[in-house]
């Protein structure tokens, strides 16, 4: 090889690092206003543009308002929120689950596997049935999923070491305690039992501006801070020995990435119940398209994460109105197929 | 001297593993670790690097006492390569040497020329630049190993570690990995410790062999001074001939009976 080979070679991948990122942040800007405009009253996406201009401090002077007061509600109101919190969730959620399959070298885990789930739907289930308000229960599903992270992570470990087979075993058993206690839960929950089970599917129905200014920095600050781990979670996908070796305090990273993960999964979950799928197939369609290096594929299974939520909810929220589907339903019915279209065919580059 | 280890006992639990294991290696030099199977070989290994953290006994490199040191630090200093590479992700070897840069970067920084340009001296080296674009997990066993060999020069550490570099290869390239080996130590200057299960490969290109027993340093020397007839039926319980073979100016020990649990 020639002299500067490597040096092309690195730039090469960091422009199409950048290309990369650059096309998939426009794509979600774009499909943002798009799914705005979409639903019982179509709004142009010139109008949907205008009206969030106006409410931009400095810029609101240069836009006119030329659009009936409706539209500024459904817009600001009622779509926006939802399309936000969509976008937010979807990508805590992709991200989330990208880093535990990372660290778990392991192509089942998703977000849920430490058991936030469970967790955060006994919280949920325990508030409604306590007759909590609708302010209660994203706390109590919030406290619960962390609690439950904690309670895993201090079992599984053995002398200050925290073997991976056994936070996945502590996971599923922690799990598996706290679904039983939500069914104990619905069990006794008499009349409230419909609102719990419309709580577990998940979706955005209920969502509002405070949800969207309590998730966005939580979930922010912990993405970010698994972008920051991404060059140690590539090192210790070739074996935790090997990462050791290279330098990395592996039983320390292994515990940050699990506090990140579990910080935006609860916010997450808290929000807007248990979304399935997102969180276990983006990792994966995003590894068959962009490879192994989660330097690239955590910021792009973020953008990905949000596009799949926002488009999948969409869906829901339009193929039978008046009413929708929860949206679990749409992403799993629309994952699934495609997921398993990309696993048949590119097989080879997945390494699983 | 470069490595001092000196009065090393290891515990797992409570069964003792390695017993006041003391030795030196100097700069450029080629020691190998002999000894049947858990004599402690890859427990003392993982003691030098501090994987493992021994009980008692130091590790010093130029006279540094590296008990204190981060895990960067040390990785700047000891390059290891452990046995046995699982990884069945696409990364390229590009990617893997690259990712022994990590002990020189920081969190928020990414490579720069200087880590390019030891990347491409530690492939060069291992002569695995044609290798670059490659997926790992298609490598053939012997370029597999040198590009992790070339991962740990990457480090450009002053000690190098390996753990049965030779494992699973054929015999050419077991010949070619110790070749290399032996090439670091002369013109990189290199400090070399390896473990390995061929007594023959070691008695050829190691300067000096220690053979553990039992947790222990049973002796250590150059290769004649170690692969005596004695040694060979006290350790590993055979019997055996121990020739010098001119063409490779190297001792062959020839394997003859076990000696039904002598010793």
């Amino acid at each position: 090889m020639d002299k500067n080979d490597f040096e092309k070679l690195y730039s090469k991948r960091r422009f199409r690092k950048a290309l990369i990122l650059f096309g998939l942040l426009i794509a979600l800007v774009l499909m943002i206003v798009f799914v705005v405009t979409v639903g019982s009253v179509h709004i142009p996406p010139l109008t949907v543009a205008k009206i969030v201009l106006s409410k931009i401090p400095l810029i609101s002077n240069l836009v006119s308002e030329s659009w009936p007061s409706i539209y500024e509600a459904i817009v600001i109101d009622v779509r926006l929120p939802r399309v936000l919190l969509g976008t937010v969730v979807g990508s805590a959620l992709a991200v989330a689950g990208c880093a535990m399959q990372g660290m778990f070298r392991n192509p089942m885990a998703s977000p849920y596997i430490v058991g936030v789930s469970s967790g955060a739907a006994f919280g949920a289930a325990l508030a409604i049935v306590l007759g909590g308000s609708m302010y209660i229960l994203p706390l109590g599903a919030f406290l619960f999923a962390t609690l439950t992270v904690f309670i895993v992570y201090n079992i599984a470990r053995v002398r200050g070491r925290v073997p991976i087979e056994t936070l996945l075993l502590a996971g599923i058993a922690i799990g598996c305690f706290f679904s039983a206690l939500v069914s104990f839960m619905n069990y006794i929950a008499g009349e409230k039992l419909p609102t719990i089970v419309f709580w577990l599917m998940g979706g955005l129905w209920a969502s509002n501006w405070d949800k969207v200014a309590i998730a966005f920095p939580l979930i922010l600050l912990g993405i970010v801070g698994m972008f920051l781990f991404s060059r140690d979670l590539n090192i210790m996908l070739t074996g935790e020995e090997h990462a050791l070796d290279l330098g990395i305090d592996v039983e320390r990273v292994k515990r940050i990435i699990l506090v990140f993960a579990a910080l935006i999964t609860a916010a997450a979950v808290s929000v807007c119940g248990i979304i399935g799928f997102v969180g276990l197939i983006i990792p994966h369609i995003m590894r068959i398209l962009v490879g192994p290096d989660n330097r690239i594929l955590l910021p792009s299974s973020c953008l990905v994460g949000a596009m799949f939520l926002i488009g999948t909810d969409t869906l829901a929220r339009t193929v039978i109105q008046p009413t929708e589907l929860p949206v679990g339903i749409i992403t799993a019915l629309f994952g699934a197929p495609f997921f398993l279209y990309l696993l048949r065919r590119r097989r080879r580059v997945t390494g699983w | 001297m470069r490595l001092k280890v000196s009065n090393i006992d290891f515990y797992y639990d409570s069964i003792k593993a390695l017993e006041n294991v003391t030795f030196e290696v100097n700069e450029g030099e080629l020691l190998g670790i002999i000894g049947p199977n858990g004599s402690g070989k890859t427990t003392l290994l993982r003691c030098i690097n501090r994987a493992l953290k021994p009980k008692v006994g130091t590790v010093l490199i130029d006279g540094r006492d590296i008990s204190k040191w981060g895990r960067k630090e040390i990785a700047r200093e000891i390059g290891t390569v452990p046995q046995g590479f699982i990884t069945s992700f696409p990364f390229t070897a590009f990617d893997i040497v690259l990712m022994g840069r990590n002990p020189h970067l920081d969190r928020f920084s990414r490579e720069g020329k200087r880590d390019l340009a030891a990347v491409k001296n530690a492939m060069e080296l291992t002569n695995t630049q044609h290798l670059a674009e490659r997926r790992i997990d298609e490598l053939s066993g012997g370029e597999r190993q040198r590009v992790i060999i070339a991962r740990a020069l990457a480090q450009e550490p002053s000690v190098l570690l390996l753990d049965e570099p030779t494992l699973h290869l054929d015999v050419n390239h077991q010949l070619e990995i110790l070749g290399l080996l032996r090439a670091l130590t002369c013109q990189s200057r290199l400090t070399v410790v390896l473990v390995s299960h061929d007594l023959n490969l070691a008695a050829r290109f190691c300067d000096r062999l220690m053979l553990l027993n039992s947790g222990k340093v049973h002796s250590i020397g150059t290769p004649d001074e170690v692969l005596t007839q004695e040694n060979m039926r006290q350790v590993y319980h055979v019997n055996t001939e121990v020739r010098y073979h001119s063409l490779t100016r190297s001792y062959n020990i020839v394997l003859l009976s076990p000696t039904n649990g002598g010793g």
